[in-house]
C-alpha cells in the first residue's frame, strides 16, 4: 500500500476515533445532554434543506468576511510600517504579544456601547481578535526580509512599484499567509463570541436560542456545522501555507 | 529598564491620558467611556470594599485549576502522540486547525450537562489551553538532537533518568512557550465563559455591570482584568527570559 | 606496542533496515579490526563510508548485523561496556548545563561523591582548558569548545577505550593541530586505547599509531598502514618527510573511492581527476 493510502486511512481512523467517542458520550449522558452523531447529521441536514437557515448563515458569514478584510488591511498596513521601523518594531512587539494573550471579550461591552447591537458590533470584535496575529506575523515578515533582496532591486534598477509587486511581496506572502491562518481561527473565534451575547442574528444566536428552548439536536448541529466548515477553511488556508512555505 | 521599556512605557501612559484627555474634554461621552483615573479610584473602591474578593477567588481559581489540568494533560498526551509517529502524523492536520473551532459554541452546552457552576468553565480553559501545550511539547521533544539518545546509553541511563535529566531539561524552551499559552488561554477561555453564562466570576461582573448601565464598575474590573494578565505575562517572560536566556535560545 | 587485543571487530556489517518505502542501507562491512590496548588507531574515509557506524557498532550502541563485537575479551550485545567511551560528531553538550555541570554529568549519574566529582572534573576541565570556562554555558563558547566539553564529559570517567568522531570537525586547520597535540598528551597520560575517526588525512597520519583507509560505502578496510611514529610525539613531525609518504599513500588509497562517494563513476573518473589536477 503506498504512503498516501495509509495517511489517507490513518485520517480516517481519526475521523471515526471522534465519532465514537461522540456516540459513547452520548449512550453514557443519554439524549437530553448529547444528541447522537447520526440525529446530529441528520439534524444538520435538515438545516442546510431549510430556508430558515441560511440568513443566519449568511449573517455568521458576511460578518467574517468584514471582519478578515479589516483585519488583514490594518495588520498589513501596520505591520509593514512596524517592520519596516526597526525601532518602532522592537517597542511595538510585547506590546502587542501582551495583547494578544488579553481576554479581549471584556472589551465587548465598550464595542456594544460604542457599535451598538447588530453586525458592526460583530465584525468590529471579530476584526479586534484577528488584527494583532496578522499585524504580529506581517511586521516579522517585512523585517526579516533578506536585504540583499533590496539591493538585488536597486542593482537591477527597479522603481518602488515593481519593487514592492516583485521582491517584497513574494518574500513576504508565506508569512501573511501564515498570519492570516491564525487569523481567521481567532477573528471566527471574535465573531461567535459576539453572536452568543447580546445579538438577535447569526450561527451562534441559533446556538443561544437552541440551548434557551432546551433543543440539543439543534444545538449540536449548529455547532458541528460551524466546526466542519472552520476546519475546512482552516485546512485550506493551511494548504496554501504549507505551499508557500515549500513544505509540501 | 531598558530604553526600549521607558519608550514602551510613555506609549502605554501617553495612551491613557489621551484618553483622560478626550473624555474630560466631551469629545467622548461618559456614557461610552469613563475617565481613566476613575477606573483607578473606581477599582480602589472596590477592591476595598472587598465585595468582589469572592468573584476574583473563582475566577483565579478556575483558571489554574484549567492551566494545571491543561498543561499536565498536555504534556503527556504530547508526549504520548510523540512516541507513536504513525498516531502523530494522523493527528497533525487536526491538532494545527484545532483552533479554528469556535469552541465557545460548546460552552451552552457544557452548562446544559454539568450544571451552573465551575465545571463547565473550567472544561472551556481546559479545552482552549491543552492544544497549546500539547503542539509545544511536540515542537519541543522534535527539537531534541537525536544524538542525546547516544549520549543517554553510553552513561547507561535509565528510560525515567533520560527523559528527566535529558529530554525534559532540552525540550524545556518549548514547554515554557507551552505554559505561557496555556495561561493565557486559560484566561480567555475562563473570563469569555463567565461573561457568556456564569454564577459568578470576573466576567460575570462585567456582564452584569454592563446590563445594569453601570459603567464605573464595568470599565474599573477591565482595567483590573488588563492589569491582571499583563502582570502575570511580565512575570511569566521575566521567568522565561532567566531560564532560558542563559542556554542562548 | 603489539600488546594484547583490547577490542575487536570480526566480520562485522552493519545494513539499516528499510524504512518507510526507502530500501535498506548497508552501511559497513565485513570489516575486521582489532584494537591493541594502548594504541592510537585512526580511521579515515570518504564521506558516507560507514565511520560513525562502525564507531556506534563497537560502543554497543548499534548491534552488529552480522560478526562479533568484543571489548576485553567480553562479546558486546546491545548494551554498553563499562570502560567505553565515546565523543560524537554532532554537538552533544548539553546547553542547560554550565561547562562544569556538563562534565560531571557522567559521574553523578554513577552516584560518585563529591570531592572525587570535584577533583576529577576540574583535572578534565583544566586538561581541556576550559578552566576559565567553568560555569560559562555552551552558548557562550565556539563549536570547538563545546566538542572540548563533550571530551571532558567522557574523560572523567576514565575510560579505557576511548572513541572519537570527528572531534574537531568544526575547527579550522591551525587550532586542529593544537588540538591534536592535546589528545596526544591525554592518550599518553591516560593510556588509554584511542579510536579516532576523522576526515582529514594529515591528522590521521600525524596522530595514529596505525590508520585504516576505508572504502566508499558499505565502508571496508582497503589497508592499514603502520606510521612507526614514538610514543611521545607532537604536530612538529609534519615537517618530516615520513609524513608527506603517508598521507600521500592515503590519500592514493581514498582518491577513487571518495570519488565513488561523491556520485563519479570509478571508470570515468579518470578524466575529471585531471581536470582538477590541471
Ligand atoms: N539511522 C540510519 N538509517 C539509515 N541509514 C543510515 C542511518 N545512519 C546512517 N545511515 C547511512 O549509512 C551510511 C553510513 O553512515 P555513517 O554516518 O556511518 O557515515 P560516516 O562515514 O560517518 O560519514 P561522515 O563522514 O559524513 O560522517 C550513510 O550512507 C548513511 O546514509
Ligand atoms: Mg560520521
Amino acid at each position: 500500500m503506498s504512503r498516501s493510502s495509509v495517511y489517507a486511512i490513518d485520517i480516517a481512523l481519526v475521523v471515526l476515533g471522534i465519532v465514537v467517542v461522540w456516540q459513547l458520550l452520548h449512550m453514557g449522558a443519554g439524549d437530553v445532554a448529547i444528541s447522537s452523531p447520526a440525529a446530529t447529521a441528520l439534524r444538520a441536514g435538515e438545516l442546510l434543506l431549510s430556508d430558515a437557515f441560511w440568513p443566519h448563515a449568511a449573517e455568521t458569514g458576511l460578518a467574517l468576511f468584514y471582519a478578515l478584510v479589516i483585519a488583514l488591511m490594518i495588520g498589513l498596513g501596520v505591520g509593514t510600517l512596524l517592520g519596516g521601523h526597526r525601532l518602532s518594531g522592537d517597542v511595538a512587539e510585547p506590546i502587542l504579544v501582551a495583547l494578544y494573550s488579553l481576554p479581549k471579550i471584556t472589551l465587548y461591552p465598550v464595542i456594544l456601547l460604542v457599535f451598538g447591537l447588530g453586525l458592526e458590533a460583530k465584525v468590529a470584535f471579530g476584526a479586534i481578535h484577528g488584527v494583532i496575529p496578522v499585524t504580529i506575523f506581517t511586521m516579522n515578515a517585512v523585517k526579516n526580509i533578506n536585504p540583499v533582496f533590496l539591493r538585488t532591486s536597486r542593482v537591477l534598477g527597479m522603481g518602488p512599484m515593481q519593487t514592492a509587486t516583485h521582491i517584497l511581496l513574494p518574500a513576504t506572502l508565506p508569512e501573511i499567509v501564515s498570519g492570516l491562518r491564525v487569523g481567521f481561527s481567532l477573528t471566527l473565534l471574535g465573531v461567535i463570541i459576539g453572536e452568543l451575547f447580546a445579538s438577535h442574528r447569526g450561527m451562534g444566536f441559533l446556538v443561544m436560542r437552541a440551548i434557551g428552548t432546551h433543543d440539543v439536536t439543534t444545538m449540536m448541529a449548529v455547532t458541528l456545522l460551524l466546526a466542519v466548515a472552520a476546519v475546512l477553511i482552516a485546512s485550506l488556508l493551511l494548504y496554501i501555507d504549507n505551499r508557500l512555505h515549500r513544505r509540501v | 529598564m531598558t530604553r526600549l521599556a521607558w519608550i514602551r512605557l510613555a506609549i502605554v501612559l501617553g495612551a491613557f491620558a489621551a484618553l483622560e484627555w478626550l473624555v474630560q474634554s466631551g469629545r467622548i461621552s461618559t456614557h461610552t467611556m469613563i475617565p481613566p483615573t476613575r477606573m483607578v479610584t473606581e477599582l480602589w473602591a472596590i477592591l476595598a470594599s472587598g465585595e468582589l474578593t469572592g468573584d476574583i477567588t473563582q475566577t483565579l481559581g478556575n483558571v489554574a485549576i484549567a492551566c494545571l489540568l491543561s498543561v499536565t494533560v498536555g504534556f503527556v498526551v504530547g508526549a504520548g502522540i510523540h512516541a507513536i509517529p504513525r498516531l502523530r502524523r494522523a493527528l497533525d492536520p487536526f491538532l494545527t486547525t484545532y483552533y479554528a473551532v469556535p469552541f465557545f459554541v460548546f460552552y451552552p452546552l457544557l452548562v446544559y450537562i454539568f450544571g451552573m457552576n465551575n465545571l463547565p468553565m473550567i472544561a472551556i480553559g481546559f479545552m482552549f489551553a491543552v492544544v497549546a501545550m500539547i503542539i509545544n511539547t511536540l515542537n519541543g521533544l522534535d527539537k531534541i538532537p537525536r544524538v542525546y539518545d547516544k549520549v543517554a546509553r553510553m552513561h547507561q541511563m535509565s528510560r525515567a533518568s533520560m527523559a528527566l535529566r535529558i529530554q525534559i531539561p532540552a525540550a524545556a524552551p518549548n514547554l515554557f512557550t507551552g505554559l505561557k499559552l496555556s495561561v493565557a488561554y486559560a484566561f480567555i477561555g475562563v473570563i469569555a465563559s463567565e461573561f457568556i453564562l456564569a454564577p459568578g466570576g470576573l466576567g460575570y461582573a462585567i456582564a452584569f455591570a454592563y446590563d445594569n448601565f453601570d459603567n464605573e464598575t464595568m470599565y474599573a474590573l477591565m482595567l483590573f482584568i488588563l492589569v491582571l494578565v499583563t502582570a502575570i505575562n511580565m512575570t511569566l517572560h521575566y521567568l522565561e527570559q532567566r531560564l532560558l536566556r542563559r542556554q542562548g535560545f | 606496542m603489539t600488546g594484547e587485543i583490547h577490542a575487536h571487530l570480526t566480520r562485522v556489517t552493519r545494513v539499516y533496515p528499510a524504512v518507510a518505502g526507502n530500501p535498506p542501507v548497508h552501511a559497513l562491512g565485513p570489516i575486521d579490526l582489532e584494537l591493541r590496548r594502548g594504541e592510537f588507531f585512526a580511521i579515515v574515509g570518504p564521506s558516507g563510508c560507514g565511520k560513525s557506524t562502525c564507531m556506534d557498532v563497537l560502543a554497543g550502541l548499534a548491534p552488529p548485523s552480522e560478526g562479533e563485537v568484543s571489548f576485553e575479551g567480553n562479546p558486546i550485545r546491545g548494551s554498553v561496556p563499562d570502560g567505553v567511551g565515546a565523543v560524537f560528531q554532532e554537538d552533544a553538550s548539553f546547553p542547560w548545563l554550565t561547562v562544569w555541570d556538563n562534565a560531571a554529568f557522567g559521574l553523578r549519574r554513577q552516584g560518585v561523591d563529591a570531592a572525587e566529582i570535584r577533583r576529577r572534573v576540574e583535572y578534565a576541565l583544566g586538561f581541556m582548558g576550559l578552566r576559565d570556562f567553568a560555569q560559562a554555558y555552551p552558548a557562550q563558547l565556539s563549536g570547538g569548545m563545546r566538542q572540548r566539553v563533550c571530551i571532558a564529559r567522557t574523560l572523567v570517567l576514565q575510560p579505557r577505550l576511548i572513541l572519537l568522531d570527528e572531534p574537531f570537525g568544526a575547527l579550522d586547520a591551525q587550532t586542529r593541530l593544537l588540538m591534536g597535540d592535546e589528545l596526544l598528551r591525554l592518550w599518553r597520560e591516560t593510556g588509554a586505547t584511542v579510536l579516532l575517526i576523522t576526515h582529514a588525512l594529515d591528522e590521521a597520519a600525524m596522530l595514529s599509531d596505525r590508520v585504516g583507509a576505508m572504502s566508499a560505502r558499505p565502508g571496508r578496510f582497503l589497508e592499514t598502514l603502520e606510521t612507526g611514529w614514538p610514543r611521545d610525539r607532537d604536530s612538529s613531525m609534519l615537517e618530516g618527510e615520513t609524513f608527506g609518504h603517508i598521507t600521500g599513500r592515503l590519500w592514493q588509497l581514498l582518491r577513487s573511492e571518495s570519488q565513488a562517494a561523491m556520485g563519479h563513476h570509478p571508470d570515468a573518473a579518470q578524466g575529471g581527476t585531471r581536470r582538477e589536477a590541471g
